[in-house]
């Protein structure tokens, strides 16, 4: 418990220590991102971090109940893929002008359709939430990833909307002419601008009273209960919190690829978040930041070099698992001299 | 609805139940003493199933190749488990489940690059082709009757040895308290190894016997994987009995969920019915730890 406040406390208060040299340099390399990419000829990096970014926004919602709460979920990507549905079915009936329900008309507005994505996987992940979080530990594990299945099974079902083949964007998300998804870097400084606006709020969300009654709860669920803590309704409250942003993160990936799909909500997606973030480092939000850039910069190294990139890839997570138990940024000393 | 279709599909339903119990037995049993979730036990039904066709085509006795299926496989199970799994068990299961998914990816790419993208066909054996009528006017296939045969005879040899042999009572022993075992003298490693690769032996049995009646394939055993966990999740965690009666209860009810419920719901059958069964007892039916 000592050990975790002083990972996550507020590091302005201290000396600049080797993580927070790791953020800022980090935070000025993405900025720099799309004129060097361009700069050099490369304008496909813009594309490819661009889609780190949105990962790295699933990955960080999956850290708050993970990293901080404990809580094992392996059907992240089902809010991700509902996030990313809510903005295909709406674009789709926008461009068909047919009635969603034959009640709603459907919309490109990106501010209706991503706060209502957010909506949706939110209010899924309380009802996932509410009967998932009676069990522990394998059984939780287990029963999200029931819930995933079902998620999947239900979008191969939606013959309308494309079924096992997944439906193509109509068109992408609109912003009253302020910003142009169709561009690249547009796309991209959007998705930077996202991934950032929500690691300040979790990182707020992680250092408040309701944060550390989360962390709490993960250290000794017992000892919390006793002392007057509905711990339930907390890990609920940040388990729906976490399926909104995910949902997020779908209404952006659903853009970024131009196409959404059940594949989308695949139990392996939910193991490669689940991945990411492990490998980042779990309870510290910049992890798996930095989680979603290796996983996704080495599947693309790794899948140029050889067609068979999973024969290295999975050996390799192998042996993160069994040596760099803090993941790559808990690498890193948290603060200097320590 | 005829009687007929009721009985057949009845049938399929056990068949789909015993072949799942052949998976969740070794699974809720490595779960349950080492405390290993290990999910890369549907690659071993995969490597089972690949290793069978590639034995049948080259010998084209079916037995041959299923137990050298089976005696491949509990070699391997053996290897992995005293190579890399055994660090895992103290381990917590966030840890495994990372662990094991990396195994998933090596093996089905090494399938891959064994075996080639291709579906391997494997034929049904010549003397369990055609179908025997058991209910008058419904023939069954005789290959898909021998499963459920199969899958029966493993779960009345497993309790025996579980309830009746001292390595049994070990089992027993080291499921509910594996330190004491260990403090008793007994070697818990040997046994511990000794386990896994039984499990792994009885997952490549289920490949071997879905192999002609399933396309043998990378990632065949991804999807089983998951159906495996939902049984050993609805018998609770450890349990033999818990997972037989589990699996019987996913064969039917997916089996009859497809033929009665519309195809959106149909899919969706068991996880509705591991959810509702969480929900009522949140450690599934028969928890060994109780």
């Amino acid at each position: 418990m000592t050990d975790m406040t002083t990972m996550t406390g507020p590091p302005a208060l201290r000396a600049p220590s080797a993580r927070l040299w790791a953020v800022a340099l980090l935070a000025i390399a993405l900025l720099a991102l799309p004129p060097a990419a361009k700069a050099l000829g490369e304008p496909f990096y813009i594309s490819l971090v661009s889609r780190v970014l949105v990962f790295a926004l699933a990955a960080m919602s999956l850290d708050l109940i993970l990293g901080y709460g404990g809580l094992v979920c392996f059907g992240h990507a089902m809010f991700m893929g509902v996030g990313a549905y809510v903005v295909g079915i709406l674009a789709h009936h926008g461009a068909e002008e047919t009635l969603l329900f034959g009640l709603l008309p459907g919309t490109d507005s990106g501010w209706i359709a991503w706060p209502l994505a957010m909506l949706c996987a939110g209010l899924l992940a309380l009802a996932v939430g509410y009967v998932s979080l009676r069990t522990k530990g394998i059984y939780f594990i287990m029963i999200t990833l029931a819930f995933a299945q079902m998620a999947y099974f239900f979008f191969v079902s939606l013959r309308a909307y494309g079924g096992d083949d997944g439906l193509s964007l109509a068109a992408r998300s609109t912003f009253s002419d302020l910003v142009s998804l169709r561009d690249k870097t547009s796309f991209y400084y959007v998705a930077l601008g996202v991934l950032i606006a929500v690691g300040l709020l979790l990182w707020r969300v992680t250092n408040s009273r309701f944060g550390m009654v989360l962390q709490g709860a993960k250290a000794n669920e017992r000892r919390m209960a006793h002392i007057g803590f509905p711990v339930f309704r907390y890990r609920l409250v940040a388990f729906t919190l976490a399926g909104a942003i995910a949902g997020l993160a779908g209404a952006l990936l659903a853009n970024q690829a131009n196409f959404v799909s059940p594949a989308m909500m695949h139990w392996t997606r939910s193991g490669e978040i689940i991945v990411m973030v492990i490998l980042g480092g779990m309870g510290s939000l910049v992890g798996p930041v930095v989680g979603a850039f290796v996983f996704l910069l080495l599947e693309e190294v790794l899948s140029g070099w050889t067609e068979h990139w999973q024969a290295v890839f999975g050996p390799m997570l192998l042996l993160v698992v069994i040596y760099a138990r803090q993941g790559l940024y808990g690498l890193l000393p948290a603060r200097e001299g320590k | 609805m005829s009687a007929m279709l009721i009985a057949e599909q009845t049938l399929n339903g056990l068949q789909l139940g015993t072949m799942l119990f052949l998976m969740a037995a070794g699974l809720t049993l490595v779960f349950g003493i080492m405390n290993l979730i290990n999910l890369a036990h549907g690659s071993l039904y995969m490597l089972g199933a690949y290793f069978a066709a590639t034995l049948f085509r080259l010998t084209g006795s079916f037995l041959l190749a299923g137990a050298g299926a089976f005696v491949g496989v509990l070699a391997l199970g053996m290897l992995l488990e005293l190579a890399v799994l055994r660090r895992f068990y103290a381990r917590d299961h966030l840890d495994q489940v990372l662990a094991t998914f990396g195994l998933i990816l090596f093996f089905n790419e090494m399938a891959r690059i064994v075996w080639g993208p291709q579906a391997v066909f494997m034929p049904l054996p010549e003397a369990l082709e055609g179908t025997v009528t058991l209910i008058p006017g419904a023939p069954y296939p005789l290959y898909r009757l021998v499963t459920i045969g199969v899958g029966m005879a493993v779960a009345v040899a497993l309790y025996l040895l579980i309830s009746r042999t001292r390595a049994g009572m070990l089992i027993r022993a080291g499921a509910s308290n594996r330190t004491m075992v260990e403090a008793l003298g007994v070697n818990i490693r040997v046994l511990y190894t000794a386990v896994f690769g039984l499990g792994a032996a009885l997952a490549a049995l289920a490949g071997t016997m879905a192999g002609p009646l399933l396309s043998v394939q990378v990632g065949m055993g991804d999807s089983v994987l998951i159906l495996t966990l939902v049984v050993i999740v609805i018998g609770g965690i450890g349990s033999i009995r818990g997972a037989f009666i589990a699996a019987l209860m996913v064969g039917l009810s997916d089996t009859f969920g497809r033929m009665l419920l519309p195809a959106a719901v149909s899919e969706m059958t068991i996880y509705i019915l591991m959810a509702a069964i969480l929900y009522w007892r949140p450690q599934g039916l028969f928890s060994a730890h109780d």
